[in-house]
Order: C-alpha cells, then structure tokens, then sequence
C-alpha cells in the first residue's frame, strides 16, 4: 500500500486520542471541551476516509465523472457536525453559567467551593 | 354459599374488617365491635366449611392468573382447615382480650393495631387455604409486612431495632432461600400446586431434593428453626395480645404449617425420610428444641422466657416434619393446635399481669397468685399444656411425636423430647408456684412488702378470653378426635 | 389512514410541538401544548403496539424512500412496547410537571423546560422506532442534548456542573457508538439494522468488526451508566428538578438498555456475540458488581434522591444481566425488568419530588414523621419502595422471578445469589426511609405541611397503582415480553 494508505487513519487515531486525553486530564473546563471537540472532529475524518474511493472525484452529479466518491457518509457527517456543534454550544453555555455560579471554571476549585458550602 | 366464595369471603371478612375500623377511628366502642364482629363471622365462615373437608371434599377457587401457568388460587385440605380454625376462633377470644389489654395500658394508635391485626388475619387465612406455593409464599409476605407495624407498635428505638431485625430476618430468609427454593421448584417440576404424595418425585435428582429441603426448612424464618430465630424474641416489645396471637399462633404457625405443608403436599413423606439431609435437618430442630429450652431458663422477663419456649415448641413441629413418618406428621399437626391453646394462656396471662401490676420480670412476680388468682391459675393450666402433662392437650401432640420418631427408628429424637419436657417444667412451673406460695416469706425479710397490695385481678374481658383459651386446653384433651380426624386425612391417601 | 403513519407520528408529534412551546412562551399554553402532544405520542404508541401484536412487525419507509436506501422506521415487538412504556411515563409526568416545574424551575424559563422535555421525548420515542442504526444516534443526541439542559435548569448550581459532567461523558458515549457504526459501515456499506444482520455474518471475524462492537458496546454502556461508566448518573438524577428525574430515570437509560437489546439481538442478530472477546463474561461480572456495589452505597446515602439513582444503577445491572442470559427466559427478564423499573422508579421519583415540593428538601432527617403529614405521598414511595425490594403483589417481584428462573435454568447459581444479596440490600435501603417516614414521631417545630397537590399525586397514584396492577396480573406484560425476547432471538440461528 502506497503512501497515503492508511495515512487518514492513523491521523483520525492520532486526533481522538489527543482529544480523549484533553477531556480526561484537564481540569479547567472550557479546555476540556476543547478536548471533546477535537475527539468528535477524529471522526468526521475518519468517516470521510472510508468514503473516499481511488481515483474517484468529489460526488458531483456531471458528465464525465464515472467514479466519484461515496457522498452517503459526507451526508451522515453533516448532520454529526450539526450534532457537534449543538453539544458544543450546549458544553459552552453550561460553562457561562457554572462560572456564574462558582467563579471559577477550574474543577478543582469547583470541588473546594462545592464542599465547603 | 358455595364453598368457594367461603373462600374468598374469609380473606375478605377480615380486610373489609381492617377498613372499618379505619373508618371508625374517632369511635373507640363501635370501631371495638367491628372487630369483634368480623372475628365471629371469620370463625363462621371457617367453621362453614369443616363439615364438608371432614368428608373429604377439597373446595377450591382459582382468583387470578399471576404470570402464565402460575395463579392465586386457593383449596382447602385438611391441614389448612385445622390451622384456619384454630387462627380464627383464636382471633375471636384476643379480640375480646385486647379491648381490656389496650385500654387498661392507655397505648397509643390503637386504630392502627385493629386494623393492622384484622389485615395479619386475611394474610394468616391466605396462607391457610393457599391452593399452591405461590399462593402461599404471597401471603406469607404479607403476613409479615402487615405485622410489621404491631411489632413496632411502641415507637421507641428499642421497637424500631427490633422490627429491623424482624423484618430483616422474615423478609431476607423468604427471599434468599424460600423464594429461591420455590423458583426452583417451578423450574424443575413445572408446577406449583399442592398435590397429596408431593410434585418433585420424579422431576428432581436425589441430590436437589436434598438441597431445597435445606432451603425450605431455613427459608421459613417464621418457623424459627436456629440461627433464624432472633426475630421472634425481638418481636416481644410489641403489645401483648400481638405477642400472644400472632407471635405464638398466627405468625409462628404459618411458619411450621408452611413446613408441613411443604413436607406432605410438595416433597411427599417418604421423599422426605429418604433425603440426604432430612436426617441433619432433624438434628437441627433437635438442637433448637433443647437450646432455646436453655436460653428460656435463663430469661427473668416473662414474655421473653415464653417467646424462648416458643422458639423451642416450634421446632417439634418441625422436627416432626422431617421425620415424616405418619405418627409425627400427626403429632406435628396435632401439636400446632395444642401449642396454640397453651400458648396463647401464658401469653394472655403475662400481659394482664402486665396491665394490672405493671411487672413483667419473673423475679418481681413472687405472690401475685394471691392478688390474682384467676389469672395465676390460668397460667398453670397454660404451662401444664405446653409441658405436655394430662389432663390437657399438649399430651397428645407429644405422645404422637414420640411414636413417630420411635416410628423412624430415631430413639434419640425421643429423649430429645423428654429432655425438653423436664426443661419446660423447669422454665414454667416456678411462676406459677412462686405466685400462690412464695408471698409470706419474703414479708419476712423486712424487705417492703407492696406485693399483692394494691394490685387487682385484671380487667374483666382479660379473664373472659383467659378462662376460655385455658379451658380449651382441657376440651383439647379430653375431645381430640375431630383433630384427629383432620390429621388423619393427611396421612392415609 | 392516519393508522398507517403512526411510527412517523410518534416522533414527529412531540418534535413539533416543542418549537410550538417556545413560540408560545407563556408556562400554561406551553404545558398545555406538552401534555396534548405527549398524550397523542401515547396515544400513537398504543395504536402501534396494538397493530404489531395484531400484524407483526411495522416498516415505514421514510419520505417513501425504500431501504436500505432511505431511513426505515421500523417497529417490532420490542420497540413498541418500550414506545409504550416511555411514552406512558411522558404523558403521566407532563400533569405532574406543571406544579413541580414551577417550584423548581425559574418562572422565564419554564417554556422553555416544556420545549426541552418534548424534544426528549421525541428523541427517546424516535429511538425506539427507527431501524437505522445512524438515525439512531441523531435520536439519540436529540434526547441527551435536551435532558443536559433539563438538567441544568435546576434552581441548585450542583445542577450545572451534574449536567457538564453527563455532557462530556454522555457525548463521549454517543461518539463512540458513531464510530462503531462507521466501522459497521465500512465493512458492510449499509446503516439499515435489518441489512447489516444479513451482511454482518460474513465479515463477523474481521478485526475491524470486533472494534465495533467494542466501541459500541462502551458507547451504549456509557448511555446507560452500567457499572462503571457510571460516574455521571447519581449526581445528575439527585440535583436535576424532580419532574425530570423521574422522566430521566424511568425513561433514558432504559431507551439505552433498549439499543443495547438492539444491537445485540437485531444488529449482531446472526454473529454469536456473546462468544467474542468475552463478553458475556465481563458484562455478566460488570453487571453483577453494579448490583451489588450499587445496592451497599445504596444504604449509605443520606438524599433519598440519591439514594434512589445509587438504586436505579444496580437495577440497570439487572436488565443487563437479563439481556446477557441472551435465553427466552433471560431476555423475557430483561425487557420486563425495564418496563416494570419504569413504573417504580417513575413512582418513586414522583413521590419523593412531592416530598421536595413541601419540603424543600429530602434527606432523611428532613423526613420524620412524614408519613403522618404527607400519608398518600408516603404510601406511594413505600409501594415503589417494595416492587425495588421484590415483595410478591409488586412488578418487582414478577422481574425477580423471571430473572432468578433463567439464572436457575442456566446453572448459575452464582447469579442467584448476587440477585438475592443485591434484594436483601434493597430491604436495608427502602427500609430506612420507611422506618423514618412512618415510625418516628414529627419532630417538635417542623413546618406544618400540607399533601402534595393532587396534579402531582393523581400522577404518582397512577404509577404506584401500575405497580400494583402489573404485579398482580402480570400475563399481559409478560407475554408481550416474552413474545418480544422470542422474536429479537429468532434471528439467530
């Protein structure tokens, strides 16, 4: 298998586990959810990978293009980005609101003032 | 009516009973005659139905389907008649007792312990005419839920630990093992009817019978076969007449009926005599027999004492039960009743001790015989009962037991008995005796002597309900053929 | 007509009607607007399940599109029973909601809750409908998204940092499924669940396909919070309003107990999965330790909500253990178990969140004596409270039943036990509550307090009484669970 080969996947790896190491080592909560985001966006690329067929062009409906790429997965990728970015903004808006209630977006500091109160 | 709604009124007389006296509540006098009235037409009812079982008909009512092939239903067969009748007619004379016992000790939430005590009848009555095991393990729950509140009646921390550990004991013993041993049963044999000769012949190695006869025998926490019987002693804080009915009739009885109804109608008697374990089993009950005789004799708190001697009685029964030969399923049967009778006296007399003297260790009870006679005397009568001495009816349970085990070539179960007799008069005889002969000398000792004074009998329809279960020990003894007759049934197919 | 666009009905009804409730924005139009469109998603679900009873499974292509091509939606047995069963919870809390919502929730943004619980609702209903496994996770993320936000619209600020927390782990959760079905897609070229059993099979050893359904299954487990992938749960359910624990925890993780059931029996329908990487070994063992340590922190917990959602994780254990058995019997526990947790764990919920609702609070020190000042809110909680124990006349002990009788049948003593030991812990837990509600005296100077209003206990009633009911007749929903495991194992070979 020639270069690129397996390249994407390796990539779509590399991405989620930096992703998942974001969310689970970090304490301050906006990263985390920078972490999340980076995991989720590991596989959109992955999805479009496999879709991807040798030498085939981009899904356009045109004349001349035999082969083209599978577009049932870009499809599916659209509507996991819109999912993305409703957890996002959802992850974004508690962190506003647990700022507004602690001060703080540091877990650890969350823990002290949860249980000190 | 036809049997079957008989049936079906004698679990619901008692929790329409259990409603009305909610209902009557603000009125002490008519929410009493509630009670009073739905325990004679329970014993009516029961008593209804003996004529045609006597004759060898088995009445029964299908009342729902649970779960596919496994229903509510109900039947009548001999052993179940017995024990309804001895339950109900029993219900009639502590009611009587109970109005005298609540109000001469001023307790509290005593609508709560009507209806509390009318619901523990409908679940005794379920759990006498269960057709089948799932019948009976439903009502045997319930049995304990509704007695629940009795037991704890007092509200003190010494009531609630107790009725934590009642309720743990019941409800954690019918579900690891009962419950379990009656899946299994389903699973193996595909049926949980009761059916005269037993449903696991066949169906079930040698070696699960001998498994689940262990689990039945321990998953029955109310027949208080040792260790499981803890409960029973703790369950003393709760009023008298709940002590007396339920903790030495209803609640403990359906424990050991459930034994023997299991050993004649689920294993059959010679599956039973033929199990690995059925021999420790007896062994278990032997042992339980004679240390909780121990344990009685070390107890100065008279319900205390009493509920030790029950613990040890209970385990005749079951001891009874595992030799299963048909003279010990006989004296099991015919111990059930007399222990009642018997037992239900002492009980009724410690708790109008109680009320009219306030003392409830043995050691403050030295003269009392002279203060109240009645009562004194009852409690002789009682404790001759539970020895097994004629002329009354404890002989006779006895006697068939010993036959049995002589049957089973156990000779040794034997002089368990005889044992446990000589230990029974040695826990119950010197109340009575230090009662009526023990007052003058101890005037002497200068010590102040208040014993006697100011004390008098107790309220009227304590002694009406005392006299009557005492002088049913003697009619015990001297008409026992219509028990017979019953236990008999059981027996010859 | 209408009849045969039910399963699109389903979703499509509360979908809409949520932006209806933000357009509205005044709190009684929005409820009123919830309630009809939940009652009309029952409504629909009962229709479904009536006509898949009637005619076997229903597929309604989406837009007219055929599969495997377009979106099927497709209802079994399975599905529209727990349609059932989650779209009954909607509509029975939606009237319970209105007095508690609230109490609980800031006046402005009580339209917006409404909005939010619709779209949960359709999220949850369209899971059960769909029969694509991508479509799946949109469903999916619609109903986690939204219950987040219900969550954190809690007046507590631990209710924001709860429902932070459930968002990072339940989205990690959802991508892992997505990358499970990618893997599925990649080896298969379809998404369709019918079309991927077919095509599974032949690439089944492929390591690409074990990845899958690793990443799947720790996807689901994660969604349904099974030991121990469960971190998220206790807090979310203790702090998020009362209305919306007793959704979440009668409705969400059973859905995602339902994709398992899916996954497993539909999707992997002709792979022996249980066989795979030991499996059936490590979610036996996983299950068992939810059971068991779930239970014992149970006892300890001191918030009854808490105490509650340590109890609905060891109850998840059980579903899962049923669906391991992956028999007739241990499947039938499985799917019965889930719509009978339904019930007591909606009842439960309500009854503590009416006990929130007058008190504020429900911690155990907070609830003495409540039994005499909130008599029928208590009386609920303690019906709950023996259906969790397994007390026979209750839905738990129809679940026990079965799951104890398929672990017999398989030899797996082990599991008996683990099952009886997690009950006997269910004792000790419900048990405090009650002891303390009912058993001891009002504290001197507690508040005054009326019983909830009836908008919360008619709805609380209507669980405590289902219950009751299935319980007691119990062959109505186990059939159609069983017919239900039957046909989910049937594609096997």
């Amino acid at each position: 298998m020639t270069f690129p080969g397996l390249f994407n996947y390796w990539v779509a790896i590399a991405l989620m586990m930096i992703g998942f190491y974001v969310v689970i080592a970090q304490e301050n909560l906006v990263k985390k959810v920078v972490g999340l985001n980076i995991f989720q966006v590991s596989v959109f690329v992955f999805y479009i990978s496999i879709s991807k067929v040798k030498g085939g062009s981009a899904p356009i409906l045109s004349d001349g293009i035999e082969l083209y790429a599978n577009p049932l997965p870009h499809v599916l990728i659209l509507t996991a980005i819109v999912v993305g970015v409703a957890t996002m903004a959802l992850a974004l808006a508690l962190v506003v609101r647990i700022q507004d209630a602690y001060g703080t977006v540091e877990e650890d500091e969350i823990r002290e003032r949860e249980e000190s109160s | 009516m036809n049997p079957a709604t008989v049936i079906l009124a004698c679990i619901a007389v008692p929790v329409v009973g259990a409603l009305l006296v909610m209902l009557t509540d603000r009125r002490p006098n008519l929410r009493e005659s509630v009670t009073l009235l739905s325990a004679a037409t329970l014993f009516a009812l029961v008593l209804s139905l003996h004529r045609g079982v006597a004759a060898g008909a088995r009445p029964e009512v299908l009342v729902a389907e649970m779960m596919p092939g496994l229903s509510i239903a109900f039947a009548v067969e001999p052993l179940g008649m017995l024990f309804a009748l001895v339950a109900s007619f029993l219900w009639i004379v502590t009611s009587v007792y109970s109005i005298g016992y609540m109000r001469g000790h001023h307790e509290t939430n005593q609508t709560r312990f009507y209806a509390c005590f009318a619901l523990a009848l409908a679940s005794t009555m379920g759990v006498a005419f269960a057709g089948n095991l799932l019948t009976l393990f439903i009502f045997y729950e319930v049995l304990t839920l509704s007695t629940y509140p009795l037991v704890i009646h007092a509200g003190t921390d010494e009531a609630r630990r107790a009725g934590r550990l009642y309720l743990g004991l019941l409800l954690g013993t019918s579900i690891a093992f009962l419950l379990v041993a009656i899946i299994w049963t389903w699973s193996a044999t595909g049926t949980l009817d009761f059916t005269p000769g037993g449903i696991v012949r066949g169906s079930v190695p040698d070696s699960a019978v001998a498994i689940l006869l262990v689990l039945y025998v321990f998953g029955v926490g109310k027949a208080a076969v040792m260790p499981f019987h803890r409960w029973l002693p703790a369950a003393m804080v709760a009023p008298t007449p709940v002590s007396a009915l339920l903790h030495a009739v209803a609640v403990v009885k359906a424990g050991v009926f459930t034994i023997l109804k299991i050993t004649v109608y689920v294993f059959g008697l010679d599956v039973v005599r033929q199990a690995a374990t059925s021999e420790w089993l007896q062994y278990a009950a032997a042992a339980t027999i004679v240390l909780a005789s121990l344990v009685a004799l070390t107890r100065d708190n008279l319900k205390a004492r009493l509920a030790y001697s029950t613990v040890s009685q209970l385990s005749y029964i079951v001891l009874g039960a595992m030799l299963a030969t048909t003279g010990s399923i006989v004296g099991g049967g015919l111990h059930l009743v007399a222990h009642a009778f018997g037992k239900i006296t002492l009980f009724f007399c410690a708790g109008a001790i109680a009320v009219a003297s306030h003392k409830t260790e043995v050691s403050q009870m030295r003269g009392i015989g002279r203060a109240m006679p009645v009562t004194t005397f009852a409690f002789f009568v009682g404790s001759l009962s539970v020895i097994g001495l004629p002329p009354l009816g404890g002989l006779w349970g006895k006697w068939y037991l010993a036959l049995g085990a002589l049957e089973a070539d156990q000779a040794i179960m034997v002089a368990v008995l005889m044992v446990s007799s000589l230990l029974n008069i040695a826990y119950l005889m010197p109340i009575p005796f230090r009662g009526f002969f023990a007052g003058r000398e101890n005037a002497r000792d200068g010590a102040p002597d208040d014993r006697g004074a100011g004390i008098l009998e107790a309220p009227l329809t304590c002694l009406v309900a005392i006299s009557a279960s005492a002088l049913a020990s003697v009619a015990l003894f001297l008409f026992p053929d219509p028990v017979f007759d019953l236990l008999r049934q059981l027996v010859t197919p | 007509m209408i009849a045969g666009h039910l399963p699109v009905l389903l979703v499509v009804l509360p979908l809409m009607a949520a932006p209806v409730c933000v357009l509205l924005r005044r709190p009684a139009w929005a409820w009123t607007v919830a309630a009809l469109a939940s009652w009309g998603a029952f409504v629909a679900a009962i229709g479904l399940l009536l006509q898949v009873l009637d005619g076997g499974p229903i597929s309604y292509p989406i837009g007219g599109w055929a599969a495997p091509w377009g979106i099927e939606y497709r209802l079994d047995m399975a599905g529209a029973f727990v349609a059932v069963i989650v779209s009954a919870i909607g509509a029975i809390v939606v009237p319970y909601a209105r007095a508690s919502i609230e109490r609980e929730v800031a006046a402005d943004r009580i339209y917006l809750f409404y909005c939010m619980y619709l779209l949960c609702l359709a999220g949850l209903l369209g899971i059960t409908a769909t029969g694509d496994a991508f479509n799946l996770f949109v469903f999916l993320e619609i109903a986690s998204l939204s219950s987040y936000v219900m969550i954190a619209l809690a007046q507590d600020r631990r209710a924001l940092t709860a429902a932070y927390r459930y968002l990072i782990m339940g989205t990690i959760g959802a991508t892992f499924y997505l990358i499970g079905v990618g893997l599925m897609y990649m080896m298969t070229g379809t998404l369709n669940m019918a079309d991927l059993a077919l095509r599974l099979p032949a690439v089944a050893e492929t390591r690409t396909i074990l990845a899958a359904l690793a990443f799947l299954t720790v996807g689901i487990c994660l969604k349904l919070a099974l030991f121990p992938l469960h971190l998220w749960l206790p807090n979310a359910y203790t702090y998020a309003p009362s209305a919306v624990s007793a959704f979440l925890a009668a409705t969400a993780t059973k859905v995602a107990v339902y994709v398992l059931i899916r996954v497993y029996f539909t999707i992997f329908a002709n792979v022996d999965v249980f066989e795979t990487m030991f499996l059936r070994e490590v979610l036996m063992a996983l299950a068992v330790l939810a059971m068991l340590s779930a239970s014992a922190i149970a006892v300890f917990q001191t918030n009854i909500k808490r105490m509650l959602a340590y109890s609905s994780l060891a109850q998840i254990g059980y579903m899962v253990l049923g669906i391991n058995f992956a028999t007739l019997t241990g499947l039938t526990g499985g799917i019965i178990h889930l719509f009978n947790h339904a019930l007591m764990k909606g009842a439960l919920f309500m009854a503590v969140g009416c006990v929130v609702f007058r008190l504020q609070a429900a911690n155990l020190d907070t609830i003495e004596g409540l039994g005499r000042r909130m008599p029928a809110t208590m009386a609920a909680f303690v019906v709950g409270g023996l259906s969790l124990i397994g007390v026979p006349l209750t839905v738990g002990f129809v679940s026990k039943w079965t799951l104890v009788l398929a672990a017999i049948e398989l030899n797996m003593w082990s599991i008996v036990v683990a099952i009886v030991g997690s009950s006997l812990l269910a004792i000790a837990y419900v048990w405090r509550v009650v002891e303390i509600s009912f058993f001891k005296p009002t504290p001197e100077g507690a508040p005054a307090i009326a019983e909830a209003p009836l908008s919360m206990l008619i709805p609380t009633w209507l669980l405590a009484g289902a219950c009751l009911w299935f319980g007691i007749d119990a062959s109505t929903t186990l059939s159609v669970a069983r017919a239900s495991a039957a046909f989910l194992l049937g594609g096997a070979p």
